[in-house]
């Protein structure tokens, strides 16, 4: 049966070479996605035990570790907790993202003076985040479960609306929204595809369960939260607070339409 | 073109649906609420960035019917930009294509880390294809490939061009295009400059 349709398709594409090629860096590309999503040579990896490590770590005036901290499933429990964030939290009484989560746990359990974790939010050559390499950790956790948006409460309906009405504003120098390059299909800026995220399917899958991702051109596991804040920046708009509640708004719109996507981070990218 | 087609689809849509809210016009939210999500992101950059994002009324008008306005706000739309277009005063429309190419190949400025000192460029190429040499450019913008041999190098279509370039929302309502003069990104020389990248007979767009 399998051979059958191999060979239906070696007929077909030898009849149109354009598609024999297509087919051909098709399979290139699978075969680079294979390699480079294997742990040992992923960069990103390094970032995941780094995590671990820092979430192990006793800190702050209290001295203890973050492994009490509640993601959303229970005090300390890692699997499958990113996979439901952005969520409400009734101690904090509102909707957080990951990274918002992990400065009120700092702050919170251990009475981490968060300025400087705040201060290395991304990091460059010679600095490292311990932001990144918590949520690359974190996320991890939950590589191949499926993004299950939490959206029963109140306050994250309001969430993912106010995301939405966020994704289609307009302003700036260059009059630009998210939508401007993200709400029609099959476009790009130069050679870069874009994808949809302004509707459910798998262009919106395929971008939040990769995320967060280690990205090859900065040589940094990237978080969403450094996403959004790197296209507000190619907006014209100014720069973003780090861990602000309009972040997590979009991040809440963007995960509602990425439900269903199978989480594979961290992943690697340009 | 996909501009136009979908200036031209909200018309008649806003023609079929007379008296009835805009298919694609944002769920309720509070304007306030968006405003004050919007004021906690960015309450902390300078004065004068934070003025970037106030919304103009075009603006407004584009981010709650998802830029397709029905009819009326259309036409408001294009009016009120095509009276915000200045012409040149010494009405020459055509620079030296040169710097123009230049121009379009440049994406820098506007941005929080960007020097203001330094030139800014138009980002052309990000969205349009414009000469056979450069492969590298988007498709979010129609191809302008021989845009001026195609239109016989016309001097109303070189008018036509300043005005898109210096204000696209005076022609197609809600465009996806920046205002670049309207919004101070691009000054008259650099608009000039790339007319003359569109209607130069010697510009690579037209060899």
């Amino acid at each position: 049966m399998l051979a059958g349709i191999v060979t239906a398709v070696a007929i077909l594409a030898a009849g149109f070479p354009a598609l024999a090629q297509q087919d051909e860096t098709e399979k290139e590309i699978e075969r680079y996605r294979a390699m480079i999503s294997d742990p040992f040579s992923n960069p990103g990896f390094l970032f995941v035990d780094r995590g671990e490590a820092l979430w192990k770590e006793a800190r702050g005036e209290k001295k203890v570790s973050l492994e009490t901290c509640d993601l959303g499933e229970g005090a300390g429990k890692l699997e499958g907790a990113f996979a439901k964030l952005p969520r409400y939290f009734a101690d904090a009484d509102k909707v957080m993202d990951l990274e918002q989560r992990l400065l009120w746990c700092m702050e919170k359990i251990q009475a981490l003076d968060t300025k400087d974790i705040v201060k290395r939010k991304f990091g460059r050559p010679g600095v490292t985040s311990d932001m990144q390499d918590l949520v690359a950790f974190i996320a991890n956790k939950s590589i191949g479960m499926k993004i299950t948006p939490e959206v029963s409460h109140p306050k994250e309906q309001e969430m993912v609306v106010l995301g939405e009405a966020l994704f289609f504003r307009r302003g700036g120098q260059w009059d630009f929204s998210c939508a401007t390059c993200h709400e029609a299909t099959g476009q790009r800026i130069r050679l870069q595809a874009l994808p949809v995220l302004s509707k459910p399917g798998p262009a919106a899958q395929a971008t939040m369960a990769t995320w967060p991702t280690y990205r090859v051109s900065q040589s940094q596991v990237r978080t969403m939260q450094h996403r959004l804040w790197d296209c507000y920046w190619q907006m014209r708009w100014p720069d973003a607070q780090y861990g602000a509640d309009a972040i997590t708004a979009l991040t809440a719109y963007l995960v509602k339409n990425a439900a269903g996507g199978e989480i594979q981070v961290p992943s690697i990218k340009r | 073109m996909r501009h136009m087609i979908k200036a031209v689809g909200s018309l008649a849509l806003g023609g079929l649906l007379l008296g009835q809210p805009a298919l694609a016009q944002s769920p309720k939210v509070d304007p306030a609420t968006v405003e004050a999500a919007v004021k906690g992101v960015f309450g902390h950059a300078p004065a004068e960035w934070q003025q970037r994002i106030v919304q103009d009324e075009t603006q407004k008008a584009c981010s709650l019917y998802r830029n397709q306005p029905p009819a009326d706000v259309a036409t408001a739309i294009t009016e009120r930009e095509t009276k915000n277009v200045v012409l040149p005063a010494d009405g020459k429309l055509l620079g030296d294509w040169k710097s123009g190419e230049k121009i379009a190949q440049s994406g820098y400025g506007g941005r929080h880390t960007d020097d203001p000192k330094l030139p800014l460029g138009g980002n052309c190429y990000a969205c349009h294809q414009l000469s056979k040499s450069e492969l590298s450019f988007g498709t979010m913008g129609p191809s302008l490939l021989e845009y001026g041999k195609i239109r016989k190098y016309g001097a109303d279509d070189a008018k036509a061009a300043y005005i898109k370039i210096y204000n696209a929302q005076a022609v197609f309502p809600c465009s996806n295009m920046p205002r670049l003069g309207h919004n101070k990104h691009l000054n008259e020389q650099q608009i000039k400059d790339l007319v003359a990248l569109l209607f130069d007979q010697e510009s690579p767009v037209n060899k």
